[in-house]
């Protein structure tokens, strides 16, 4: 892989660009997990985010990227005080990674030819204050997933393994993406995603066309493509980073509140995860439109993404959970967006 | 016949050559044929074409994506890797594909995604619903079939290698225009095809044929040759055919005749879309589309059923003959095999090995033990205890509940006991082994009230979704007179009842449960004999049944 898709070239998703954009403003609210057919560019849009995404500042060689240099972990051994700008982190998760690979273990080279004890990071460490991708995320073993759900949970990933004793900070949002069709997630892993979404392939034949128009220009030549949607991928951009900033002094009316809680009892939730992340996905959203206050409007934009996987399943209820959560906004705020709004 | 045996050979000889020309954007070849002539002779001339690595479905990720290698790292002092397959570019053959376990598929589907690899799958899957696993399938553009065609004498010569290495150089020059990717793609969704890499790989696959017959831009038999490779096996539905089933023969010629016609020929024709839907079906094998289909929705089945009947493990169950393998993969090794591997040996190492060691085991000794552990089953029993029921048989349907706990104690079988009545169901017993628990439970159960079908089926539902997850495999024995009279939602309204009853017999059904249903009624019920066929269950009216009957019938029903 040389140069990803532009985020801005890819047509529809609507949903899972919003996702994604969503977590890049405020990666507090914790991961996108995308479900959906094949073939729908589910992984396309996660590489195209890590390009999208605005450089980080870091201390030069630490393993965790930390932004100073106190934050650095004292096992780091690192030379220079330098803080460089790198690429937001995102990596790879793959299904075949051990588990040293992924929380780090005894660095054997180290220890073989110098007799040091030593620490070798994992993924873990490298994801730190970036993103985790895993693709297939419902074929990933089982003792990985108890892994991750743990770290994810605490921000840290603690070793105690070969002897070492370590512990170093791992806040990274979550990317997962699979098909449901191949089995489905355990429900504490599913509620340690914030937002889901469903992708399914366009159905309306010019759109279709309109994609593989589009990934044959990329592939045929790639390097006009990317020129061509550079100045849309920098604006985009530019609007996240501005909605990162506004975030802060966004206000939340009280109103707002109530009407988080009353849609997660209505739909019955369990835990108060739902209202925290839709509050805070709503408030990321209003900042990327650019709004100073916190409406209904941008609940009932972003509710099926941020509640769709934290209803029980109804086995008797055809409707995906998607319109379940529709059908309740519609009858909790009015079928219409009204003045209030 | 011998026409179709040609054109059938001219196809796999025109996928080989494509797949060779660019495997990494065509993602791979699904090569679905027993072994036997035709296969040997069409991987004969594969392999002329293109270099591949084999691997077989039960390839450890150690060798897949390379690792450390600790006795090399040992004896270096520094550390030493041993490459993946997947470590280098190139192209990797998957023997026994049918075979292929879902992880599997899943990483080489992401290599085949990465663009670093193109992916052979050798599919001898005998049976319909024996198939390589879709999520790698999906991912292959060219699909060919050789059973039922013969070595075929008359098939046309096979492309050769200058002739792939000079489109390989002329490829990166060729166009397609926006009028072949607007065919391709209307195309694909007319057949019904939701994937969008099916028609990027078409493009693909006609600018490959275009490189090869020395085009510099794609021509309208290209495009038609192009969508009898990459969308024939993907169709789920063939549009109604506005010509008469006689023309159909036509088609097929199709893909001898690009040589002739291949010079000037710049001028891009609209192709009708007609004629491209009969180039396609063509190229399908007779009864072929509605085998995969079936495949397809097994296989659905199967996912959905969670983690299998049966699971290879490497720490407890029944114990498999040992395997060679490495340290340090976790598995715990196998002294007795290891020593034995070894024994042979020792003359020959004691001679020329410095002095002094008693023993000498190498790596290549040593044996890991393996085991195989079957997921624990679960059979819930869902009784009936409405009025009805309990004035006619309950103390009979208790009876046969106590014959099958025998059974199922026999087989260590995991029991739940679901019971309805009134207007809702409740779980008496969760998943349990004490049979002395659960027959003082059922002794103890009263009967009375009306009949709550449905809540005792969703009861029942969900406590299997739940031991699903726990790596349970659940199945369902349904004891019941059917006069379901309470709906859902608690209304006394026999039609609701019904209605729903019918619904949550098909949500277990799509759940792929394996169900029994004895019916307890005095006389056979009809209703429940319906409700019995759309839960896909065995029907088995009591009356008739015996005790030696009832567990005959749970034995068979349920998968012995």
């Amino acid at each position: 892989m040389t140069q990803p898709f532009p985020f801005s070239a890819i047509v529809g998703q609507d949903e899972m660009k919003q996702a994604m954009i969503l977590t890049a403003i405020d990666p507090g609210i914790g991961g996108v997990l995308v479900f959906g057919d094949r073939g729908t560019g589910k992984s396309t849009a996660v590489r195209a985010l890590a390009a999208l995404l605005p450089p980080i500042r870091a201390v030069a060689g630490c393993p965790v990227n930390a932004e100073r240099l106190a934050d650095c972990p004292d096992w780091a051994e690192i030379g220079s005080k330098r803080v460089v700008k790198k690429p937001t982190p995102v990596i790879d998760l793959p299904l075949g990674a051990t588990e040293d690979r992924v929380v780090g273990a005894l660095d054997i080279e180290r220890a073989l030819t110098r007799g040091e004890k030593a620490f070798e990071p994992g993924l873990l460490a490298r994801a730190n204050r970036g993103y985790l991708y895993i693709d297939e995320v419902n074929l990933l073993e089982d003792h990985l997933v108890d892994l991750l759900l743990d770290v994810a949970q605490s921000g840290e990933n603690v070793v105690e393994r070969e002897g070492l004793s370590i512990r170093h900070a791992a806040r990274f949002v979550l990317v997962g993406s699979g098909n449901p069709e191949e089995g489905e997630l355990r429900p504490q892993l599913l509620d340690r995603f914030g937002l889901s979404v469903e992708v399914a392939s366009p159905t309306d034949i010019q759109q279709r066309i309109e994609v593989i128009r589009r990934r044959d220009a990329y592939e045929t030549d790639t390097t006009a493509f990317l020129k061509r949607w550079r100045a849309a991928d920098t604006r985009l951009r530019k609007k996240i980073l501005a909605a990162r900033a506004a975030i802060a002094a966004l206000e939340t009316p009280e109103q707002t509140l109530v009407d988080c809680a009353e849609l997660c009892v209505a739909l019955g939730s369990d835990g108060l995860r739902g209202e925290l992340t839709l509050l805070r996905a709503a408030r990321a959203l209003a900042a990327f439109e650019g709004a100073d206050t916190v409406t209904r409007a941008h609940l009932r934009k972003i509710a099926p993404s941020a509640l769709r996987h934290r209803l029980r399943r109804d086995p008797l209820d055809e409707a995906g959970s998607a319109i379940r959560v529709a059908r309740t906004v519609d009858e909790l705020f009015g079928a219409f967006a009204t003045a209030a709004e | 016949m011998e026409d179709e045996a040609h054109s059938a050979w001219a196809r796999a000889g025109a996928a080989a050559a494509v797949f060779a020309v660019d495997p990494a954007a065509l993602g791979g070849l699904w090569l679905r044929a027993r072994s036997g002539p035709a296969r040997d002779r069409f991987l004969a001339q594969l392999a002329a074409l293109a270099t591949y690595r084999k691997i077989h479905p039960n390839i450890a990720d150690a060798q897949l994506f390379g690792g450390l290698d600790l006795s090399a790292t040992l004896s270096a002092g520094h550390r030493v890797h041993t490459a993946g397959v997947l470590g280098a570019r190139g192209v990797i053959c998957l023997t026994m594909a049918e075979r292929c376990p879902g992880g599997l598929a899943a990483r080489l589907g992401q290599a085949v995604d990465a663009g670093t690899h193109g992916v052979i799958a050798l599919d001898e899957g005998a049976e319909d619903d024996e198939a390589a696993p879709a999520s790698l399938t999906e991912r292959l553009g060219l699909f060919v079939a050789l059973d039922g065609i013969g070595a075929g004498p008359l098939a046309p010569p096979p492309t050769t290698a200058d002739e792939i290495a000079a489109a390989r150089a002329l490829l990166p020059s060729v166009t397609a225009d926006a009028q072949a990717l607007e065919a391709l793609t209307v195309l694909a969704a007319e057949l019904g095809i939701a994937s969008l890499r099916a028609p990027l790989q078409a493009v693909a696959a006609a600018r490959a044929l275009a490189a090869l017959a020395g085009r510099q831009a794609v021509a309208s038999d290209d495009i038609r040759l192009a969508a009898e490779l990459t969308f024939s096996h993907r169709a789920t539905v063939f549009p109604e055919e506005a010509q008469p089933p006689a023309e159909e023969p036509e088609a097929p010629e199709a893909p001898e005749q690009p040589e002739d016609r291949a010079q000037g020929e710049e001028e891009l024709p609209p192709i009708p879309q007609e004629i491209l839907l009969e180039a396609v079906r063509a190229a399908l094998p007779p009864g072929l589309l509605a085998s995969l289909a079936a495949g397809r929705a097994a296989r659905g089945r199967g996912a959905a059923a969670g983690s299998g009947a049966k699971r290879k493990g490497n720490r407890r169950g029944r114990p498999l003959p040992s395997r060679p393998g490495r340290l340090g993969s976790g598995a715990p090794v196998d002294l007795v095999a290891t020593l034995r591997a070894a024994a042979p040996w020792q003359p020959m190492r004691r001679a020329s090995a410095p002095a002094g060691h008693l023993l000498h085991i190498r790596p290549s000794d040593i044996r890991l033990k393996r085991y195989e552990e079957r997921s624990d089953r679960l059979l819930i029993f869902t009784v009936d205890a409405s009025g009805s029921s309990a004035m006619a048989r309950l103390a009979e349907a208790k009876g046969a509940i106590e014959l099958l706990l025998g059974e199922a104690y026999a087989r260590r079988d995991y029991v739940a006991l679901v019971a309805f009545r009134g207007t809702e169901a409740e779980l008496l017993l969760p998943p349990t082994r004490s049979l002395v628990q659960t027959k003082r439970r059922l002794a103890a159960l009263p009967g009375g009230g009306g009949t709550p079908l449905a809540a005792g089926l969703r009861t029942a539902f969900e406590l299997a979704g739940q031991v699903r997850g726990r790596g349970m495999t659940p199945s369902l024995a349904l004891l019941t007179d059917g006069r379901a009279n309470i709906a859902l939602d608690g209304r006394a309204d026999r039609r609701a009842a019904g209605a729903d009853a019918e619904r949550l017999a098909d949500a277990c059904r799509a759940e792929g449960l394996p169900a029994l249903v004895i019916d307890t009624a005095t006389r056979p019920q009809r209703g429940l004999e319906a409700l019995a066929h759309r839960l896909g269950a065995a029907y088995l009216p009591m009356p008739r049944a015996d005790a030696h009957g009832l567990s005959a019938a749970v034995t068979g029903a349920l998968g012995g």
